[in-house]
């Protein structure tokens, strides 16, 4: 039977975790969720014990990886980055550790109906939805680019995986630390040029985003981006999470990143707007 | 018990906590809850604030979203309709930048099929930095809900929610039940202010000790007056100090933030024997 469409809360279990460069890859089953999953659309994880937590918003993360583990039936791979008290208490859970998981949440990204070639771009983790994207792309019979952008080599994710996965891969640093130095910005325009991509992917800082739109418009190519802002709720409840946007009926409007988006057209999204308020 | 307004469940779910319903609903149907707060409808669009918005704070949250919400056109041609069809008692929270306003709302919405009651919110921690009334004082609050009164259908129950000043609740609650208000919503967010100074509201855990001495006090002062309380109500047994503190029901808010399935369980075990 196919599960009913939307999202449930839950309490999971962390099966293993791993240490990869910056990030901690938590593998968490978690009944029902797995099994609605489509690409870009995220979970949210409760911070703290179930009982008396003194941290109530959830922590919002991407799933990088959806396969079955023995015994659990499909299991959730999730990137976290620890860098705050929330996301360093996640980092730190061990195997056998209970957390509540509502997802999956937010609308997914849209597959093109041929099989065209694609142009899949991610910065540091949140390329994490770009991994199981690539998959649904490659069984539909699109051809994959991948290019993967992070500050340095630690925050590079799975730039091994990536070759595996794709047609042409392009890696590009802050740094220069691993494949080309630079910014997304720097390569996007000639990396769609080349890749010939009719419709491009994109997750990562706004500002990442902003380029890749602005390239894909230029070159007359959709593109699809996967816009995180900090989520309080995550599920559509608080209306905490504004992104403004223009409307299929031309009109300006104040949408919300978590039950709206995360992914939106990257020529809906107004950027100069989101820029401004993301600085 | 409010007049006009039974609760099959004496939880709702508490303004601007429930999205547009069809968020909640994929937890729980809406018709689990004795009513569903609505989002506080202004009588224009509203895109709300800038970010930050919602920032945690140790056992609560800091709000200012600047009440975004589709305005009473948007709400009655697309939110009101999808929530009657799914069984929900819905209660609509209204607000306005000036006493004409809320009452030009509450007479339009009187006029609305299937409303079960309004909920006046004269309780904005950030009013006057999203362009709304500030009702601070009792007698502002009592003046919106006499022109409020005055033009609404019979039978149509207004519910007001007060600032949650311990000081002047009683006082407050007093005045708008005279002008008016058939029951008061008592504890809500604390005025507040976020990181960078902005106006806010702090709800949540945090809240619920000063909740419930507001809610003490009104029900001690005024016991003919139906006081629905609200104010980090996250579990069963904090529902129940509350409705042991004179309330006739609770508003559920911040928790379902944090889990959505909350109320619904709230509901469930008040049904229960307490243990």
């Amino acid at each position: 039977m196919t599960p009913a469409p939307g999202p449930v809360h839950v309490t999971g279990e962390v099966l293993a975790t791993k240490v990869v460069g910056a990030y901690t890859h938590l593998t968490v089953v978690a009944p029902d969720v797995a099994e609605r999953f489509r690409p870009g659309t995220f979970v949210a994880l409760s911070v703290g014990e179930t009982t008396g937590a003194t941290r109530l918003a959830r922590r919002a993360l991407w799933v990088h990886q959806v396969r079955p583990v023995g015994g659990y039936g499909p299991a959730l791979q999730l990137v976290v980055e620890p860098v705050g008290p929330g996301t360093r208490w996640l980092a730190a859970l061990t195997p056998g550790s209970r957390v509540e998981v509502t997802g999956p949440l937010g609308r997914p990204f849209a597959l093109p109906k041929e099989p065209v070639s694609c142009l899949l771009v991610g910065e540091g983790y949140a390329a994490a939805p770009l991994f199981p994207l690539a998959e649904r792309l490659r069984e539909r019979g699109c051809a994959v680019n991948l290019l993967v952008a992070a500050d340095d080599e630690a925050h590079l994710l799975s730039a091994l995986e990536a070759r595996r996965s794709a047609r042409a891969v392009t890696v590009v640093t802050r740094d220069g630390s691993v494949g080309m130095k630079g910014r997304v910005a720097d390569v996007v325009v000639g990396v769609l040029e080349r890749s010939g991509a009719e419709v491009v992917y994109a997750g990562g800082r706004v500002a990442t985003l902003h380029a890749v739109a602005a390239a894909a418009e230029d070159a007359g190519a959709w593109s699809q981006t996967a816009v995180e802002q900090p989520l309080a709720c995550a599920t559509g409840l608080c209306h905490g999470c504004p992104v403004p946007v223009v409307g299929e009926d031309g009109v300006a409007r104040t949408v919300r990143a978590c039950a709206d988006g995360p992914v939106f057209r990257g020529d809906r999204v107004r950027w100069a707007e989101l820029e401004d308020r993301s600085a | 018990m409010i007049p006009g307004l039974p609760l099959p469940s004496p939880v709702l779910v508490a303004a601007g906590c429930g999205g547009t319903g069809r968020e909640l609903a994929a937890y729980a149907p809406l018709s689990t809850y004795g009513a569903f707060v609505t989002r506080s409808i202004a009588l224009d669009p509203r895109p709300g604030g800038p970010p930050p918005r919602v920032v945690e704070s140790p056992s609560g949250l800091l709000h200012a979203t600047g009440l975004p919400g589709p305005g009473l056109e948007g709400f009655l041609a697309s939110e009101l309709p999808w929530l009657l069809q799914q069984g929900a008692r819905v209660v609509v929270s209204v607000v306005g930048a000036t006493i004409q306003e809320y009452a030009e709302v509450c007479r339009r919405l009187g006029r609305a099929p299937g409303v079960a009651a309004l909920e006046l919110n004269l309780a904005l921690p950030d009013a006057v930095a999203a362009g709304l009334l500030d009702a601070r004082e009792p007698f502002v609050a009592a003046g919106v809900v006499a022109a409020v009164a005055r033009d609404l259908p019979r039978g149509l129950p207004l519910l007001v929610k007060l600032r949650p000043d311990v000081l002047r609740v009683v006082e407050a609650a007093r005045t708008v039940a005279e002008a008016g208000a058939d029951a008061v919503v008592v504890g809500g967010a604390q005025p507040a202010a976020l990181p960078d100074g902005r106006p806010a509201g702090l709800s949540g855990p945090a809240v619920r000790p000063l909740a419930l001495r507001c809610v003490a006090e009104v029900t001690a002062a005024l016991p003919d007056l139906p006081v629905v309380a609200a104010g980090g109500i996250a579990d069963t047994a904090d529902a129940r100090s509350f409705l042991a503190a004179g309330a006739c029901a609770v508003q559920v808010g911040t928790a379902l933030l944090h889990d959505p399935t909350t109320a619904a369980r709230i509901a469930a075990g008040l049904t229960e024997e307490p243990s």
